[in-house]
């Protein structure tokens, strides 16, 4: 029979071939569907290589859509590590983005760098906060908050979608439910001439590397990763619990706003409700392809980043409809998961002795 | 204004919607609760709600009759629910997680087969639904009669699970296993039972009716599939389940509360419409929910064993 034999430690190459190999499993997978779909399925497979990946510009505009899931990315992760099941990233990423256009889209005047440091920080706080209710109502109620932050994202689109079309509509949009566009001093700017890349990539990867260090050496990092482990063994050893929750909501919720902000801020100009076709839940995917390292959260953002970039353009050249990039996205989480039973266990084959 | 608020209260047209609106959501708390009873969460019923609406759906579409179709989606549903028990029962991986990957899983594989299936639809193909019920003597009576008509026969097939479910979980000694598995795996094991079947059992049938909610909103309420017709009444449904203490009884209770909520805010959108933005009242029932689960919170008794994989010989 099959047994499973906890490992001690997990060698590095393995920790870094599970995901690779979920990832290519997940594409060969969706193979089956795309045959059956009639899609001349090598072809499909090298334009969305091509459309990911095979310029410059489609380099950029992987890089681009992979700045905000660097976030939501983050988000999960450092939630996930304290297992705070924050689900409610899509929602914590449009209160970021609301925010982001509440201060930035006019309603201040000021100078680019006090201007748009606040539009940032307003949405990180923004999400933030959105993040501390469901974490109030699990430490002091033991209400689940998977449910509640699920239920919360239906809560937020709503509000966007009232704020869109009353207080906060733009007026000059011809009737299109969106908000103001950000005065120029909010305005994250562009990375190069002619690519839509902007600054946030740079503040993503910078949030990686902050966070990294911050899990890893300092005493509130190790507290939360404690609370993960083992939350009444870590009481017991008079770690804060309720503290180390509230830290992990703050931020994990300001991290999942920053994402709303910087796709406002860096991308949009402006705010609509379809800015995220689901930002907040591919970052779950993003953090457990990474296995919730912070610094893994960057690649494995780029890799999910190109599925959609590559799926849309194969999507256009042949026909073939582009929720085959959702579907990658669902079989690559199931394939990690399957994945990191090898880098938990070793799998040994053991011949059942008679007594 | 105030009058006419209350009354929508007594309006035979307001009981009706609010059992219809209740339909899916008793299927859903129901395969929810069996799910949890037997110790493992499912948080693919959001997706497992989306694939039954579109298979049982797709099945009369193609020609089936429209029982055929329910038999398809209870298929469809029964079919993520292995999957999901393979996952998360013998295999122990995080219940949480894998959930949400079976709800992304469900959902894109629906949505891209809907898509394959019609590529150039501009409005959603339709079929005939369920037909309105009629009960002999019953649709005859002025206020009941009313509402009877808005029904079809899935509802009283929703009904009738309720009376199923609670017999089968209180009263025989399949129901008493699923329940043990859920509290005491160890205790199950040591009468020679398999806690592995049992549980990937109970997920299987839970998510068959999952998929029954979907399909009921595609089969009787509706007669078409669209996207986002979900829209997160897999999760109210989750949030039910523990509102409703994993009692199949007191799951009716939830689902026609929230029903009727729905309805409610449906119809006094027309009263106060213009002075109040509609979506303040479209945020009422996921309001209500999270207020119910909160609610209740601190004393559910939640299956003891929730949550918890169990492997043979390890304690």
């Amino acid at each position: 029979m099959i047994r499973f034999i906890p490992r001690e430690r997990t060698p590095l190459w393995l920790s870094l071939a599970v995901p690779v190999g979920a990832g290519l499993a997940a594409l060969l997978l969706t193979a089956i569907p795309l045959a059956l779909a009639g899609a001349p399925v090598l072809r499909a497979f090298s334009l969305m290589a091509q459309g990911a990946a095979g310029s410059g510009f489609a380099l950029a505009e992987t890089l681009t859509r992979a700045t905000p899931l660097i976030f939501t990315g983050l988000a999960a992760a450092v939630a996930f590590r304290a297992r705070l099941w924050n689900i409610g990233g899509e929602g914590q990423l449009y209160a970021g983005a609301l925010a982001a256009v509440a201060i930035g889209a006019g309603a201040i005047t000021a100078p680019s760098w006090i201007l748009l440091p606040m539009v940032l920080i307003g949405g990180a706080l923004a999400g933030a906060a959105l993040l501390l209710v469901p974490v109030l109502f699990k430490t002091r109620f033991g209400a689940d908050e998977v449910v509640v932050t699920l239920l919360m994202n239906f809560v937020v689109m709503l509000f966007v979608q009232m704020m869109l079309e009353g207080p906060m509509k733009d007026e000059m949009a011809l009737g299109w439910p969106q908000s103001a566009p950000l005065v120029d001093e909010a305005v994250l700017p562009r990375l190069f001439e002619g690519l839509r890349l902007h600054w946030g990539l740079v503040l993503a990867v910078v949030a990686a590397g902050l966070l990294h260090v911050f899990m890893s050496r300092t005493v509130w990092g190790f507290r939360i990763r404690a609370v993960g482990e083992n939350a009444r063994a870590a009481r017991y050893a008079g770690v804060p619990v309720g503290a180390s929750m509230a830290l992990v909501g703050v931020l994990s919720g300001g991290l999942a706003g920053l994402a709303g902000a910087s796709e406002v801020a860096g991308l949009k100009g402006y705010l609509t409700a379809d800015l995220s076709p689901g930002f907040g839940y591919a970052g779950i995917v993003v953090a457990t392809l990474a296995n919730l390292s912070p610094l893994g959260v960057v690649p494995s953002a780029i890799f999910i980043a190109g599925v959609f970039v590559g799926a849309d353009s194969m999507s256009r050249a042949i026909g073939v409809s582009n929720y085959l990039a959702d579907l990658v996205v669902a079989l690559a989480l199931l394939c990690v998961l399957i994945g990191g039973l090898m880098t938990r266990f070793r799998i040994a084959i053991v011949h059942r002795e008679i007594a | 204004m105030m009058l006419a608020a209350l009354e929508i209260l007594t309006q035979a047209n307001f009981w009706a919607a609010a059992i219809r609106i209740a339909t899916p959501l008793i299927f859903g708390v129901l395969g929810a609760l069996i799910c949890e009873r037997a110790g493992v969460l499912n948080l693919g019923i959001e997706g497992i709600f989306v694939a039954g609406a579109m298979s049982g759906w797709l099945a009369v579409y193609s020609g089936l009759p429209l029982w055929g179709g329910v038999a398809v989606a209870a298929g469809t549903g029964a079919l993520f629910g292995l999957l999901h028990g393979v996952l998360t029962v013998p295999l122990g991986l995080s219940q949480h997680v894998t959930g949400l990957g079976i709800t992304m899983l469900a959902t894109s594989s629906t949505y891209f087969g809907y898509r394959v299936a019609f590529p150039n639809v501009s409005t959603p193909p339709r079929i005939e639904p369920f037909p309105p019920l009629h009960i002999p003597f019953l649709s005859e009576l002025p206020f009941i009669g009313t509402v009877i008509g808005q029904q079809s026969a899935f509802t009283v097939l929703a009904f009738a699970c309720v009376g199923a479910v609670a017999v089968l979980l209180a009263r025989t000694p399949l129901g008493l296993a699923i329940r043990a598995v859920g509290d005491n795996p160890e205790a199950v094991e040591a009468q020679g039972l398999s806690v592995m079947g049992l549980r990937i059992g109970a997920v299987m049938a839970g998510s068959a009716l999952m998929a029954l909610g979907g399909a009921f909103l595609t089969l009787s309420a509706f007669n078409a599939f669209y996207f986002g017709m979900i829209n997160g009444r897999g999760w109210v449904c989750i949030a039910l389940t523990v509102f409703a203490s994993w009692r199949p009884g007191k799951a009716l209770i939830g689902a026609l509360l929230f029903g009727a909520l729905d309805a409610y805010q449906l119809r006094i959108q027309t009263i106060a419409g213009g002075v109040v933005p509609s979506q303040v009242f479209l945020m009422l029932p996921y309001l209500f929910s999270i207020a119910a689960l909160v609610a209740v919170a601190r004393r559910a008794d939640y299956p003891r064993a929730l949550m918890k994989p169990y492997f043979k010989g390890q304690r």
